[in-house]
């Protein structure tokens, strides 16, 4: 391992917020390195990545009639 | 010059849907949901003034509805009515994790049954999962994920420390797993490879 090499355990730590865009750069490019060389890491990172687009599609619906009438009668009275 | 009557109300129709998912999310009742969408837009317009740029005009309306909520919320807790807040212990190698359960590293190239579970997950199964979560657990995996609000953001709406939010998020997200390995087992999703439980 090169002196900044880190090993699954030590990745697995930090790919929460890696996945969230939390980590500095110097941190990022780490955990990148070694998902570039882990297929299990990289794997790991793909589901998590995966299950948080599925949360956030939660936030795309159809509004309902009833909240739609009430929000345009709301912004008529502005 | 603040935003026209006319632009705040293009602004509103394009981000209604999104509004409501949240709301629906964090609320977990449709008549609350429609009150905090209701209130968050006529709070928007009062504060108009406060609108920067156009652009801004999502993450700022996000920011009203999300403060209305807690708001409301801390009004609750005062009259004993919100659920009580317990941060439980785990360190991570108890985390719950349904990767963890699935993934064979010596399976051939082609199978992958993590990504074969997800495959299979269906919106609803997401979404009870997600209502199933302590609202503590709750707010903050709807602000990182369906808001992709960012650790600081989530904090100073909270008011609490980043750290809390660090933490809290890593167990939000193993309980809201378990809970969803269940509700897939509930509804009898089964991957190949997959060891029985």
């Amino acid at each position: 391992m090169a002196v900044n090499d880190i090993d699954c355990a030590q990745a697995l730590k930090r790919l929460i917020e890696f996945i969230d865009q939390e980590l500095v750069d110097a941190d990022r490019e780490v955990i990148e390195r070694h998902l570039q060389t882990c297929r299990s890491c990289l794997s790991r990172a793909e589901f998590e990545r995966a299950l948080k687009a599925r949360l956030r599609s939660l936030s795309h619906g159809d509004v309902p009639s009833k909240m739609l009438d009430r929000i345009t009668s709301l912004m008529q009275g502005f | 010059m603040s935003i026209t009557k006319e632009a705040f109300e293009t602004q509103v129709m394009t981000i209604l849907g999104r509004l409501h998912g949240v709301a629906v999310r964090l609320t977990r009742n449709d008549a609350d949901a429609e009150d905090l969408v209701a209130d968050t837009i006529a709070r928007a317009w009062r504060a108009r003034e406060a609108l920067m740029a156009p652009n801004a005009f999502p993450a700022w309306i996000f920011r009203i509805l999300n403060n209305t909520f807690i708001s409301d919320r801390r009004r609750a807790a005062v009259r004993g009515q919100t659920e009580p807040i317990e941060d439980a212990e785990l360190d991570d190698s108890q985390a719950f994790s349904i990767f963890e359960r699935l993934h064979r590293p010596f399976l051939l190239w082609f199978a992958n049954p993590e990504q074969e579970f997800l495959d299979k997950l269906m919106r609803d199964d997401v979404d009870r999962a997600l209502a199933a979560l302590p609202e503590h657990y709750r707010v903050v995996v709807i602000m990182a994920d369906m808001e992709d609000l960012k650790y600081a953001e989530i904090a100073e709406t909270l008011k609490i420390p980043i750290g809390t939010v660090r933490s809290r998020l890593a167990r939000a997200r193993a309980a809201l797993q378990e809970t969803l390995w269940t509700v897939a087992q509930e509804r009898g999703i089964e991957v190949s490879h997959s060891p029985k439980h």
